[in-house]
């Protein structure tokens, strides 16, 4: 069963992602922490620290690992065949329909609707990884995640992270190993 | 230079050297895998952003839709297995070997203090491209409803991302056919 779970939900998760591994990643925590509750926030969180240090695509990565902890070698095996399964189903289909209609503007224009509703997709991941949120009724309730988010000096390194990866471009490794350091000698 | 004289192993080989030395995920890859390809005369230059513009059409991991359709044009439906191969098995060998070593020491106070820092890291980083793409993608207002639209309703309303995706592609497919027959007619 729990085969069969991992099976689709990795195959729904290949199907569905467009614009890389960014994307990638808020499709894997709706569905592996938000509906399944493979994962924990905070262990979600750590594979994606790993898997941005490590060599290959994130998507992979984070299949291997999601697969690993829920069904062991088997498990990460399969997670990761569902995810690439359906890029192969594709294939032929995407080569005839983008010869027929390359020409047109249908491929740009699902591009352009595309391109915000992901960019609000990565946003949300980020925003689940900080908050926890729930409805009751039309009302949100929203309290900081503390296992991500102890006090303030995890908001500092947050800030600290962003501006230096977005405004200077720094190298995201030497991030992670930075924040590593700083968990050391300041918890 | 004929389709046969690639073998599948040097298709596997180049693959598995691009996925073992690429970090940060398919972006990265790809000026690799056109200087590799270029490098070994398998394919022109004029093909190459074909193979990307498809890759990045098509849903799925980016490096590995480039290795299907890039073994596909060297030896059909085996090379691009022998190719996509190459690109997942070196990052499939390290994680598991990372997860099976993380999981004896995850509750070591010093790797807890470790990853207390590195948590908030990781997150700083998924902001980034949320933040160059909503630059990129939003230029009229329209973008950025969507952008709001598909935020609120996965960070508030927890509607599955899938569902978004499928919505977004419908009504792009029907307003672009509607332009179509209206520039048509």
């Amino acid at each position: 069963m729990i085969y069969v779970q991992l099976f689709i939900t990795f195959f729904l998760i290949g199907l569905f992602t467009f614009g890389g591994g960014a994307a990638m990643l808020s499709l894997i925590q709706t569905q592996v922490v938000t509906k399944y509750a493979w994962l924990t926030e905070s262990q979600f969180t750590d594979i994606v620290a790993i898997s941005q240090c490590t060599p290959g695509p994130i998507g992979v990565n984070c299949a291997t690992y999601t697969g690993y902890e829920v069904a062991g070698i088997a498990g990460s095996a399969l997670a990761t065949f569902a995810l690439v399964l359906p890029s192969f189903l594709i294939f032929y289909g995407i080569i005839r329909l983008y010869n027929k209609y390359h020409s047109t503007s249908l491929f740009g224009d699902i591009m352009s609707g595309l391109r915000p509703a992901v960019a609000g997709l990565i946003a949300a991941a980020a925003i689940i990884l900080m908050f926890r949120i729930s409805m009751s009724g039309w009302v949100p309730e929203i309290s900081i995640l503390t296992e991500n988010f102890g006090d303030w000096t995890s908001w500092a390194i947050l800030a600290v992270s962003f501006v230096a990866a977005f405004f200077f471009k720094v190298n995201p490794i030497l991030l992670i190993v930075a924040g590593g350091i700083a968990g050391l000698l300041i918890y | 230079m004929t389709k046969n004289a690639v073998s599948l192993w040097s298709i596997f080989g180049v693959f598995a050297k691009i996925g073992a030395f690429t970090i940060g995920g398919g972006y990265a890859m790809i000026p690799l895998i056109e200087a590799e390809m270029r490098r070994k005369n398998w394919i022109s230059e004029e093909d190459m952003p074909d193979i990307v513009v498809l890759a990045q059409s098509a849903p799925g991991i980016l490096a590995v839709n480039m290795a299907i359709y890039s073994g596909y044009r060297l030896r059909g439906i085996k090379g691009a297995i022998a190719a996509s191969l190459g690109a997942i098995l070196p990052s499939f060998v390290i994680i598991l070997a990372i997860a099976m070593l993380f999981a004896g020491i995850k509750d070591n106070p010093t790797v807890a203090k470790i990853f207390r820092g590195i948590r908030p890291v990781a997150i700083g980083l998924i902001l980034v491209p949320a933040v160059n793409l909503a630059r990129k993608g939003c230029k009229r207002w329209w973008a950025w409803l969507i952008l709001a639209a598909s935020l609120i309703a996965v960070a508030l309303l927890k509607i599955s991302p899938i569902y978004i995706i499928l919505v977004t592609i419908i009504v792009a497919v029907a307003i672009s056919l509607a332009k179509e027959a209206r520039s048509g007619r």
